[in-house]
């Protein structure tokens, strides 16, 4: 199947608040799709979404693995076919070692010591093997983060802002691990970004959302050089919209 | 001072002789306080860790209340477990009142609401965006649990520590339910009100000593698995 997510009606409310209201999206297989927009625009509840973190409180959002699941029916195995990264790395009190590894013990791999090891060493933290995330920098851990959702070689890759507050530097490092990744493997990658030239960069197609709308999604050229509305022409000529 | 000085040699002497009543009643102490303390924290660790992850209606009232009950006087467990295990009480039949189970049922009231209060407060002081972020990674519900619990360990341990100190140093309960009986349920804490009243500051000294040395043996162990609680890789 061409497409692994497909999206109809979706809608996301918390409370009576609608946040999220997605007509239809589908992603493909295997591309790099990056969602634009303001802040509060309803990118980040999509992405939870998609990586099964919550329900849908209406409307359609299916994965299609070795076949189709909804949230309501995905199993285990499947949903761990699916990573996230978020915007701030969240990692547990351990050594980098064992952040990277924790995802391979909990699908019950005993040695994974190479596995770790060579992920370490693709994104620059084979010296931080044994530190404590305390001591590591903002972009470290970020790499960290990276690292232990790459290491589970998953289908779908979903990253949140996951250079936001960065130096060129360590987003030089991601872009170029998720973009060696994603030739390696053909993981599906969406990626949110505040920033357009990183989904310049990255993406194959790229997509505004707006107020909880997805405006607009289409190949990353058109989108940037011959967009069809005039709120993705706005955003990426570089108007605040909000 | 004399006396004290006098006491405490006496005392020394009391311990390091073996004293076959001085040796029962510690075991007693600490044979009624490890039991309390095994059943507290097999309530209070998961009831403190459910009530933290979970969203349930009057949340903040049920908390206050919780930290409350850390505070529970030990005089007023013993009074309301003496009422329920007397002849005329619900729980009369059971025929505890001044037996062991009744002293192990008043320090576990004690000590049960400390241990969910602190493994409550640890739990909801570990990042909150750690859980979703390792369900994102493919934990499921109870290895979040315990990946959360395991983030939390040093605030469990040290609310073990504390139910101990304050369950094995409690006289209120244990005098009331227990009744300080020779050779049956007196233990460290009643025995030394007993002999202070009777004059015998070198038991009583004796049994002080020892009281203090079980804490901070207690409290060097636990702290010594506290620093070896970091995970190796």
């Amino acid at each position: 199947m061409k497409n692994i997510y497909q999206i109809n009606r979706l809608e996301q409310r918390y409370g009576r608040r609608c946040v999220l209201s997605i007509d239809s999206l589908d992603i493909h297989r295997g591309e790099i799709l990056a969602l634009v927009g303001p802040s509060g625009a309803g990118k980040s509840t999509l992405l939870r979404l998609l990586a099964m973190l919550e329900a849908p409180t209406a409307g359609h959002l299916a994965i299609n693995l070795r076949q189709s699941y909804t949230y309501h029916d995905i199993p285990i195995e499947a949903k761990r076919q699916i990573a996230m990264v978020f915007q701030r790395p969240a990692l547990l009190s351990r050594s980098v070692w064992a952040n990277v590894a924790y995802g391979l013990k909990l699908r019950g791999q005993r040695t994974c010591e190479v596995q770790v090891e060579d992920m370490l060493k693709r994104l620059s933290i084979d010296h931080l093997t044994d530190a404590k995330p305390r001591t590591l920098s903002g972009g470290e851990m970020q790499r960290v983060s990276i690292a232990r959702a790459m290491i589970l070689q998953p289908e779908v890759l979903i990253l949140d802002e996951p250079t936001s507050n960065l130096d060129p530097h360590n987003i030089r490092i991601i872009e170029h691990f998720l973009q060696d990744q994603h030739a390696e493997q053909g993981t599906t990658i969406v990626i949110v970004t505040h920033n357009i030239f990183q989904a310049k960069r990255l993406a194959d197609r790229v997509g505004l959302i707006y107020d909880g709308h997805l405006i607009e999604v289409t190949d990353t050229q058109t989108f940037f050089e011959n967009p069809h509305d005039e709120r993705t022409a706005a955003f990426t000529g570089g108007h605040l919209i909000y | 001072m004399a006396t004290i000085f006098e006491a405490l040699r006496e005392a020394l002497l009391l311990i390091l002789s073996g004293d076959p009543v001085v040796l029962a009643i510690v075991w007693r102490s600490l044979h009624v306080t490890t039991l309390a303390l095994i059943i507290s924290t097999l309530l209070g660790i998961p009831i403190g860790t459910w009530f933290a992850l979970t969203n349930i209606p009057f949340k903040r009232i049920l908390t206050a209340i919780i930290y409350t009950g850390m505070g529970l006087p030990p005089v007023v467990v013993g009074l309301v477990v003496y009422l329920l295990l007397s002849r005329q009480g619900p729980m009369g039949d059971l025929g505890w009142l001044f037996t062991i189970p009744a002293m192990v049922l008043a320090q576990t009231i004690i000590a049960t609401p400390l241990i969910i209060g602190v493994t409550l407060s640890s739990v909801l002081s570990v990042d909150p965006a750690l859980r979703p972020q390792l369900q994102a990674l493919g934990a499921t519900h109870w290895q979040t649990v315990v990946a959360t619990l395991t983030e939390a360990r040093f605030g469990i341990i040290v609310g073990l520590v504390a139910g101990f100190g304050s369950i094995i140093s409690e006289v209120g309960a244990v005098m009331i339910v227990g009744g300080n009986i020779d050779g049956s349920t007196r233990v460290l804490t009643t025995a030394i009100v007993l002999e202070t009243r009777r004059g015998n500051f070198d038991l009583a000294l004796a049994l002080g000593i020892i009281l203090l040395g079980i804490s901070f043996l207690t409290n060097f162990v636990l702290v010594m698995l506290q620093g070896r609680a970091t995970i190796p890789r």
